[in-house]
């Protein structure tokens, strides 16, 4: 579904991503693993268009994504979790699922998934006419993810869903990412919380100061040594 | 007291108070989408009043002088062109500069503002003297208790009201103005939720600019005189104003605006000298005292 070839991103002079490349294959879940700094969320802001691609290529669907604004490539089905969540804190948590829905013609089709996302996230149901703002940190992760559901894409960018949140809610939320890839979402997910992410991925990705280095198979992956060392701290 | 605060004083400011509403609008959307203050937008005034002086002498002898058809035209004009050159400042000025340095669009806007002025003074058609406004609609009074009062006060506050109900509408109840409060608040998120930032941005200015130049038009049949530089004056004092009620707010800016008129009115009663200068005080013990303004945002934001 997503093909990532050499793909270099820079900061004005600071070259955050230097060789990176990967494939999601569709219908799985692949995760991205790697320390801060290690450009995780830059590969993520690439692929969603937020930020430019100084070299490489994205392949999205077939179709050369490279360059292309964030604002269509939503339409395209690339729906991105940014890190921090990124709620409007004075939008109600109706109209911030409301407005997930902006490229989506058919109201009708938002009223139902909204209603979707009412049914996996009750709590997001029974604050749906408070501010955004006023949510918890777990609330505004499930109203993040609800947003993305509603934005209906076919490959969901998640960056750091576990961050900042108490360990039940961490299960909470690992849990309604494999039933959302259930439902036939393919899930790029990037996370520090390495042992949690390699857990539900079929294949991971490390990422290393701007390169991937080490690849395969989730399970392979949590068994290598290196990586038990580095990221797993075992 | 009772010979400066009066009924027709109170009138009087509420008039003034409504013109510098439908400007102080404008500052405080463009500010709250793009953190930008927009110091060209006086100009936008001043180019609606003369976009409506233009559109009478036009249109006039197609239709009936004094006749409502003729001052909707008006209208329209006056606000297109508002509206219309503020989109264009924003696409060929704003726009290149909108992820460098807040400080180089500032330095732009002052440009903006004083290449709009000096290039109309400089237009022979519209020249650096004063025009005389038309009549666009036969002027009446009508008493009310001991004071009277022009029917223009009443058209510019229903102008005023109209236009500020209907942008409290949209921006509250349409898409349009719940993707321009989303972009407000965070452009990327924003982007991510498939909305086009730049197109929002753009109709934020386009609809700032014609309340600005609807603005223009208003003050152009109450005080009928025109020139390029009648935007300074006033958009300074609903720059103010916009101040006063909480720059981004957007009934901040009007609240701050009839709160200037009232001011200025009754200040300018007592002493015309300390009418013009109220504003400017006004503007300091705001900077003093709150500098976020009367309904200054208060996020409620988690990080």
């Amino acid at each position: 579904m997503l093909k990532v070839k050499n793909l270099k991103v820079s900061y004005g002079q600071i070259e955050a991503i230097k060789d990176v490349s990967f494939e999601v294959p569709a219908g799985k879940i692949v995760t991205l693993i790697g320390a801060n700094g290690a450009g995780k969320t830059t590969t993520l802001r690439a692929l969603s268009g937020l930020e430019k691609a100084s070299g490489g290529s994205i392949v999205f669907k077939g179709q050369d994504i490279t360059g292309r604004e964030a604002h269509g490539l939503v339409g395209l089905g690339i729906s991105h979790v940014p890190e921090g969540r990124k709620i409007f804190p004075t939008l109600t948590v109706r109209e911030n699922l409301e407005l997930a829905g902006w490229t989506v013609a058919d109201k009708k089709e938002v009223r139902r998934r909204m209603d979707e996302v009412f049914a996996m996230f009750p709590r997001v149901k029974e604050r749906a006419s408070q501010l955004g703002g006023t949510l918890s940190g777990g609330e505004q992760q499930m109203l993040a993810v609800g947003r993305a559901i509603v934005t209906g894409g076919e490959l969901l960018l998640l960056d750091e869903p576990s961050m900042g949140l108490a360990p039940v809610l961490v299960d909470e939320i690992f849990e309604k990412i494999v039933e959302i890839n259930k439902r036939g979402t393919t899930v790029l997910l990037v996370e520090q919380n390495a042992a949690e992410a390699l857990e539900i991925a079929d294949f991971a990705y490390v990422l290393e100061v701007g390169y991937t280095t080490i690849s395969g198979p989730a399970k392979e992956i949590a068994a290598d040594p290196r990586v038990r060392e580095a990221y797993l701290g075992v | 007291m009772g010979s400066i605060v009066n009924t027709q004083q109170i009138i009087n400011g509420l008039q003034v108070g409504s013109i510098y509403a439908l400007i102080a609008l404008g500052y405080t959307m463009v500010y709250g989408i793009v953190r930008l203050i927009n110091f060209a937008h006086g100009d936008f005034f001043m180019l609606g009043a003369y976009a409506a002086y233009a559109a009478f002498y036009l249109f006039n002898t197609w239709f009936a002088k004094g006749s409502g058809i003729l001052a909707f035209i008006v209208l329209l004009a006056s606000m297109a062109a508002g509206g219309g050159v503020a989109l264009l400042s924003n696409r060929f000025a704003y726009k290149p500069l909108r992820y460098k340095p807040k400080l180089s669009s500032l330095i732009t806007a002052i440009g903006v503002s004083m290449f709009l002025e000096y290039f109309f003074s400089a237009l022979p058609a519209i020249g650096p003297s004063f025009r005389a406004f038309p009549t666009v609609l036969p002027k009446r009074q009508i008493p009310i208790g001991q004071a009277t009062i022009s029917n223009y006060v009443v058209i510019d506050l229903a102008v005023a009201a109209i236009l500020m109900i209907g942008l409290t509408l949209l921006v509250k109840k349409s898409s349009l103005g719940k993707a321009m409060r989303a972009v407000s608040q965070d452009k990327d998120a924003a982007r991510l939720m498939g909305i086009d930032v730049e197109k929002v941005i753009g109709w934020t200015f386009l609809i700032g600019g014609a309340f600005a130049g609807a603005a223009g038009l208003l003050s152009g049949m109450t005080y009928p005189r025109i020139f390029p530089y009648m935007g300074i004056q006033p958009g300074l004092k609903a720059f103010i104003a916009a101040v006063l009620g909480g720059i981004g707010n957007i009934p901040g800016a009007v609240l701050g605006a009839y709160i200037m008129g009232l001011a200025e009115t009754f200040a300018s009663a007592y002493n015309s000298l300390l009418g013009e200068g109220i504003a400017f005080a006004i503007l300091i013990v705001v900077l003093l005292v709150r500098p976020r303004g009367i309904l200054g945002e208060k996020i409620a934001d988690k990080i």
